[in-house]
């Protein structure tokens, strides 16, 4: 009898709370996955594919579905890595062996010599930053460049390379100044 | 007249260091051979050259035009012949070269010719524009474009002229009141009717008693109705934001412009300078710059823009122990070897420094949050965590704790007793954000490109498959109008 | 009466706090007191569903289980009350903010074992709580918990920007950190009587 009671009671509770659920389920139905966008915003949009997704958003996708490791992105290096690691709560982790690149943005340039207006630069570069017609030169628009290199493999006359963009008053920035620096710090301390 | 005046919070009392400079008049530096003229000399965009290598200029003659609205033209500061325009060295704390004209004198200092504005005739708009082809920036240092500050949306309540000069060795600014103030009683009258203000303060620090006597003795011959006001000298009264409060009451946060809250301020100096314009049709191209610090002939001289700061230098004959420049004041100011980087509208003044004179910082020990800077600073912000937060580099922290409202007075490095430099941390800090927000704008330009890219391709592709079908359905309806031809062929079919 | 219910409250978020007194819940405190911002979410989905835990378990032990004399189904009736409550959070958080769900992770559905939340209610029945006075320990022990969660943070935080030896960076210093605190805490006791 009492072991009755017991089944009972509880049946009665899970049955409550399993209603309680399902109605809470449907209220608060959730549609895709908001993370993404804000992923995206911290990826630095040169869509150049090297993570091994066919552009930022696809990355972003899987990163926020927690299939992507955070460390995968080459343009975005340590500082992109670690705002994503802080975004969604993940440690820290070292970039890829596949990533390490130099830092600085370099753009490209196209030696407007050899160039022989073939458009193939023209198609690869995912965020139309070169322009130019058929049998015309190409010019490489600074301001839009990623640097992301698609438009180097494709070039059948190899007339196009990449250089670190000049500084100027305007782009300088102060150094670092003090007596203690953080770069010794900043990924193991983030490991708790 | 006695007005009550508001106290800004903080503030520091540094030695003012100005008698010596204060003493003599202003003397007319010699025409340089060559002068090299940097194109931005203003906040905004940099002007384009409109001259050629070889052309020969007259003195006042634009060399460069402005083409946005944040953004003045430049001027020929005598006559000669235009030698280069390419990268040349500036008085810029990263040494690095930006684009110049450089001008080989004649010696003939030929003005091209200069008529008056008659602007009583004029909208205000049109005004504006000739200021702007007059090249009128601020003199205090900030170099905004003047005629980027007149005509807003607000009605002016209050216009402001200051000659608070609070930075120690500075005198530019006090010698010019002493000796030009009949102009900038005109100048002040001129804003004065452009502005529609209702009041207009003269702001004068009380330890510049000629500069104030002279102010009055001017207004009084105008018959005008400005008061002169006369502040406790305390760094750093002339900051823009500090001296309105301290006048009018009004705080101005850094996002806000002065002139939504109906004041207007402007500069001795550029008031000076807006009145050579319009009543002389002078264009800027020579400033007062102090040249003082460990020199045997401390003065103010009235140089050319572009003339060679060490040129500048070697007219008030430095001392041998001479090892470097400041460049403006030095609470402010930026701290330099010798250098030929030339003069521009917002250099006021040179120090020469010497070991003797400033002794190198004590090296920097840590912070044990005393809040000295705290209590020192006079926009009220909390310099040791901006510190802690900015030297962690975590900026958005520092960011949080109002970092763009820093206006990097160096009051907290002033009184910090464990020698930290916060001021060089503070710009660090805003480098870094302003350097990340531009990243971030150039991020949001590029995916908005490369989904317009994609979309262009979707829809290229669903072109061409409408294309393709239609195409089809001809081939059909043809083949089945005349049977006797053979069929059309077949377009390949899309993957 | 007023007076003994304000005893209640304070004796449960300061003098015997559920974190650093009573030891209770320390898995989320070390866990998501990393920034600042997440240490608020936890802290507020931790409140809610200690707060309501307490009150569902006070009705399901007075009129379900001491009725039928099923005592020692405490444990297990509790558990699955509070992780309903858990999933009720977790559906909420995700529909209001979902990035706070990805940053707390598996610490939001671990509220369920979360010992706190367990341990408050038993707690209460240990002490004979009526319903109100079980809502108010409930209820103190969750301002109690969030409390200490964002003061550990927030320290947590101001840590990481320091100049820490390099032997005690990471764990170790926020260890070091709460036993301090913990030590800080113990300054309330005696405050309630």
């Amino acid at each position: 009898m009492d072991i009755l009671t017991a089944i009972a009671v509880m049946a009665l509770g899970a049955l409550l709370l399993g209603a309680a659920l399902g109605c809470a389920a449907v209220r608060f139905r959730v549609e895709g996955n908001p993370v993404t966008d804000k992923v995206n915003a911290i990826l630095p949009q040169t869509q150049c594919g090297q993570c091994g997704f066919p552009g930022c958003r696809p990355y972003a996708e899987a990163v926020a579905k927690g299939e992507a490791e955070i460390n995968l992105c080459p343009p975005g290096g340590e500082e992109g890595m670690r705002k994503l690691a802080e975004l969604l709560g993940r440690d820290c982790v070292p970039l890829a062996e596949t990533v390490k690149r130099a830092p600085k943005r370099e753009i490209a340039i196209i030696d407007e010599n050899r160039c022989i207006g073939c458009t193939l630069c023209i198609q690869a570069c995912p965020v139309d930053a070169i322009v130019g017609a058929a049998r015309q030169m190409h010019t490489v628009v600074e301001a839009l460049c990623t640097g992301c290199e698609l438009c180097r493999p494709p070039c059948p006359v190899e007339c196009i390379e990449f250089r670190p963009l000049p500084e100027t008053p305007e782009t300088w920035r102060w150094p670092e100044v003090g007596f203690w620096k953080k770069e010794d710090v900043k990924p193991e301390m983030a490991a708790a | 007249m006695m007005r009550t005046l508001f106290s800004f919070p903080g503030g520091v009392k540094p030695d003012p260091n100005k008698e010596a400079s204060a003493r003599a008049f202003i003397a007319s530096a010699p025409l340089p051979e060559r002068l090299v003229l940097p194109l931005k000399q203003s906040a905004g965009v940099a002007p384009l050259p409109c001259v050629r290598v070889g052309e020969r200029v007259k003195k006042g003659q634009i060399i460069a035009v402005a083409e946005a609205w944040i953004s003045v033209s430049l001027h020929a500061p005598t006559s000669g012949k235009v030698t280069d325009i390419g990268a040349h060295p500036l008085a810029h704390p990263s040494g690095l070269p930006a684009p110049a004209i450089v001008i080989e004198a004649d010696g003939e200092d030929a003005w091209r010719e200069r008529q008056p504005l008659d602007w009583q005739g004029l909208a205000p708009r049109e005004v504006q524009c000739y200021l702007q082809q007059s090249g009128v920036v601020g003199l205090g240092g900030a170099v905004f474009p003047s005629h980027a500050k007149l005509g807003g949306d607000t009605p002016t309540e209050e216009l402001i002229i200051n000659g608070a000069e609070c930075e120690p060795y500075i005198t530019c600014d006090d010698r010019l009141m002493r000796e030009r103030a009949d102009e900038i009683i005109s100048g002040v009258a001129l804003l004065r009717d452009l502005t529609g203000a209702r009041q207009c303060l003269i702001a004068v620090e009380n330890n510049k008693p000629e500069a104030i006597r002279a102010l009055r003795g001017a207004i009084g011959k105008h018959r005008e109705d400005f008061v002169v006001v006369t502040l406790p000298a305390r760094y750093p009264a002339g900051s823009l934001r500090q001296l309105i409060y301290a006048l009018t009451g009004k705080h101005a946060p850094v996002n806000v412009l002065p002139a939504a809250l109906g004041v207007q301020c402007f500069n001795v100096a550029t008031v000076h300078s807006i009145w050579r314009a319009v009543a002389h049709g002078e264009p800027v191209v020579r400033r007062v710059v102090t040249v003082s610090g460990n020199v045997r002939a401390p003065k103010n001289w009235e140089a050319p823009i572009g003339m060679s700061m060490n040129a500048l230098l070697q007219l008030s004959e430095p001392l041998d122990d001479t090892d470097g420049l400041i460049v403006g004041g030095p609470m402010m100011g930026l701290s330099l070897p010798l250098t030929n980087a030339p003069i521009t509208k917002g250099s006021n003044c040179l120090i020469a420094r010497s070991p003797r004179l400033f002794p190198p910082r004590p090296p920097e020990s840590p912070c044990i949050r005393c809040t000295a800077c705290a209590q020192a600073c006079p926009q009220g912000l909390q310099p040791f965590e901006l510190y802690w937060w900015s030297r962690a580099r975590n900026f958005d922290r520092a960011a949080e704790h109002a970092l763009a409202e820093c206006i990097e007075c160096g009051c907290c490095a002033y009184v910090c007793p464990a020698a930290i430099p916060l001021v060089h941390y503070f710009r660090f800090a805003k480098g870094e954000l302003a350097a990340a927000a531009r990243e971030r704008q150039m991020a949001d330009g590029a995916r908005d490109r490369f989904e317009f890219r994609q979309f262009r391709a979707e829809r290229e592709k669903a072109e061409k498959q409408a294309k393709t079908a239609a195409a089809k359905q001809a081939a059909v309806m043809s083949a089945a109008a005349a049977p006797s031809e053979k069929p059309a062929p077949t377009p390949p079919s899309e993957p | 009466m007023i007076s003994s219910y304000l005893f209640l409250l304070i004796g449960a978020v300061l003098v015997n706090n559920v974190v650093l007194v009573q030891i209770l819940g320390l898995c989320p405190f070390m866990g998501v007191s990393r920034k600042l911002e997440t240490a608020y979410g936890m802290s507020a989905a931790t409140a809610f569903v200690l707060t309501l835990a307490t009150g569902a378990s006070f009705l399901i032990d007075h009129y379900l289980l001491m009725p039928a004399g099923l005592e020692y189904l405490r444990t297990i009736s509790f558990i699955v009350t509070i992780a309903a409550i858990v999933q009720l959070t977790e559906m909420v958080v995700a529909k209001t903010s979902p990035l706070l769900q990805q940053v707390l992770g598996i610490y939001l559905p671990l509220i369920t074992t979360n010992c706190a939340v367990l341990g408050v209610p038993l707690i209460n029945i240990s002490h004979r709580n009526g319903f109100v006075e079980s809502l108010l320990f409930g209820a103190g022990s969750a301002i109690g918990f969030s409390l200490v969660l964002v003061l550990f943070a927030g320290i947590r935080e101001r840590v990481d920007a320091a100049d820490v030896p390099r032997p005690f960076r990471g764990a170790a210093i926020a260890m070091i950190t709460a036993g301090l605190m913990s030590l800080a805490f113990m300054g309330f006791a005696g405050l309630d009587r």
